[in-house]
């Protein structure tokens, strides 16, 4: 599925095999620059995984490299202790050290830090995660995505390669989640940092995500492209059979002051959604959950949507309950949510033309990566 | 009334020597058998677990027996530590430090443990992800999480060695001077025809001690909680 580019612009190989008790963890995927995420739900062996690459755990079998540097290799006896992998490490609870104020935690990483890999100074660090006013705190005077911030900033002192946040945001609150989101983006798109970000949250994952490495049960049961992953109907029981949505890339293309709309284009369309503060031109992805998406066989005509995108139905998954899943293609896929009652009274199938309504309220600013502040890379 | 006399600062003295010996002696054994149980697992360890305990609930005169059988003169370490090294612990001060370290070594070991317990390893692992060797943690993270533990253990220690009777009196005897320490200098005097008084001055001067050595302990773990 992964599309290979011409050169190998992989920076982490995973090939590791690690059997806890009952559970069977064998996984291999490969991670290039930005964002590559470990999706899955909590025992899918995510953190087993975490383990295994931060060398705090060794696998039964395995290779593990970073730049062609192995830092595992069970069949050469290689095993790189933890301190000399230069992967910087944040935890889900931040895990700063108790007996250090901010300042000291950070400085920890900058005493025995010797990783090969970035090179930030410290006074730059400080100023990204606006830790300035918090240095002489003790940790447990700081709330949760303080914490989380001067983890980050620890792990971005010890000179990573890459960094390997396991669940970071997944003990914060909503707020205070949708405030390290930005710091963590500025990560990937200013300092150019992979990062492996491991998260049962598929909101987090399309909106840092590049990539996506889909877990089930000690297995990966798809790598590849975040929006190939989310269009795949046979992966849905594990990308989230609650909210199946679709992934799209989109580019800002037009900006309506007067009635407060931005238009984004697609391959295959364009739509109007609630307005977003960005410039023209804007490349980002949407998120659209299935079930925001209705269906007419005819073009609607009078209606208060204005999103009306002509389609094909591609494929139709259906299920125990009563509701059903269209995969539509409009150039890009977009996958509906409707019941099996309206299958069967529309004589929905495969080849089907159908009209394909998306009100533009339900594309909240959350369904945008970060609301298209993002330049592409690649 | 304030001023002490002769024999009570010679008791006193002994008493302090003999305790901060006990406690230089038990602090590093009884950090390695803490960190040990704390941290290792291997099939002996209920049986050291116990063995550690023993000084707990044996009769302190028991103890004192043992060891007057391991290292008096005649023991079997006590002969050969005189024959190589010329050294005699039975009957000096050096005796009873040796008593009092074993009688305070539960102590010492329970407290240090239950701060090793504390520390959550993910710490240490962070630690090592920033870096650190294993060494470099145990220094940096480890020992100064377990700081609090450690201090309580070596002052509850000092604590128990100060107030050490059974045991000592057992294996090295209750010589003036030598192996004296304020609590058998109390029983001495209660021995004697009107010791009440100077008994009273040993006893108000060992409560003195005793709640020193508590609020001192306490004083410090809040400063390092902090």
């Amino acid at each position: 599925m992964n599309s290979t580019p011409a050169f190998d612009s992989n920076i982490l190989r995973v090939k590791v095999k690690k059997r806890i008790g009952e559970f069977d963890l064998d996984v291999s995927f490969m991670a290039r620059q930005g964002v590559t995420a470990l999706f899955g739900r909590s025992g899918s062996g995510k953190t087993t995984l975490i383990n295994l690459i931060t060398g705090l755990s060794v696998p039964d079998w395995g290779r593990i490299e970073i730049d062609n540097r192995i830092l595992c290799d069970t069949d050469k006896h290689i095993f790189l202790t933890p301190e000399k992998r230069s992967i910087g490490f944040v935890s889900q609870e931040g895990d700063l050290f108790p007996h250090l104020t901010v300042k000291g935690n950070i400085e920890f990483a900058c005493r025995f830090g010797k990783g090969t890999g970035f090179h930030i100074p410290i006074k730059e660090v400080i100023e990204l995660l606006d830790l300035g006013f918090l240095l002489g705190r003790w940790p447990n005077t700081l709330s949760g995505g303080e914490k989380q911030r001067t983890a980050i900033a620890r792990a971005l002192l010890s000179h990573p390669r890459i960094l390997v946040m396991d669940e970071p945001l997944a003990s914060l609150d909503a707020s205070h989640k949708s405030q390290i989101l930005p710091y963590i983006e500025r990560l990937r798109d200013e300092f150019m940092l992979p990062i492996i970000y491991v998260s049962h949250d598929m909101e987090e994952v399309v909106r840092l995500a590049d990539t996506m490495v889909l877990l089930d049960q000690g297995k990966n049961s798809a790598t590849g492209l975040v929006e190939e992953i989310m269009s795949r109907a046979d992966l849905r029981p594990l990308t989230g059979r609650h909210e199946a949505s679709s992934v799209i890339n989109v580019i800002v293309s037009q900006q309506d002051e007067f009635f407060k709309l931005t238009q984004l284009s697609f391959f295959g369309g364009k739509l109007w959604i609630p307005f977003v503060d960005v410039p023209l031109g804007t490349e980002t992805r949407m998120r659209v959950r299935a079930r925001d998406v209705l269906l007419s066989l005819t073009r609607p005509k009078g209606t208060s949507i204005l999103n009306i995108l002509p389609a094909t139905v591609k494929e139709i998954i259906t299920g125990n309950g009563p509701q059903a899943e269209l995969v539509l293609d409009l150039g890009a896929l977009l996958i509906a949510s409707v019941t099996k009652k309206s299958i069967s009274n529309m004589k929905l199938e495969p080849g089907t033309k159908v009209y394909a309504m998306i009100k533009a309220a339900a594309i909240t600013h959350r369904a945008l990566g970060l609301g298209g502040l993002r330049s592409r890379r690649n | 009334m304030l001023s002490l006399n002769g024999f009570e600062i010679e008791a006193l003295r002994l008493s302090l020597k003999v305790a901060l010996w006990s406690v230089s002696l038990s602090l590093p054994v009884g950090f390695g058998v803490a960190w040990i149980l704390a941290r290792k697992h291997f099939p002996g360890k209920i049986l050291l677990d116990g063995l550690v305990h023993l000084p707990l609930i044996l009769p302190p005169v028991v103890i004192g027996y043992l060891l007057l059988v391991l290292l008096g003169r005649q023991g079997i370490i006590g002969k050969w530590l005189f024959d190589v090294f010329n050294i005699s612990v039975a009957f000096t001060w050096r005796g009873a430090a040796i008593s009092a370290s074993v009688m305070a070594f539960p102590l010492m070991v329970r407290a240090i443990r239950l701060s090793l317990d504390a520390i959550d390893p993910k710490l240490e692992n962070i630690g090592r992800t920033l870096g650190a060797g294993p060494f470099l943690v145990f220094l940096t993270v480890t020992l100064p999480l377990a700081a609090p533990g450690i201090i309580s253990g070596a002052i509850l220690a000092f604590a128990r060695s100060i107030g050490e009777f059974g045991a000592t009196i057992t294996f090295v005897s209750n010589i003036p001077g030598a192996t004296q320490t304020l609590p058998l200098a109390l029983y001495n005097l209660l021995q004697i025809p009107g010791g009440e008084q100077g008994a009273l001055r040993l006893v108000i001067l060992s409560i003195i001690l005793a709640a020193s050595a508590l609020i001192a302990s306490e004083l410090l773990a809040r400063r390092l909680k902090k």
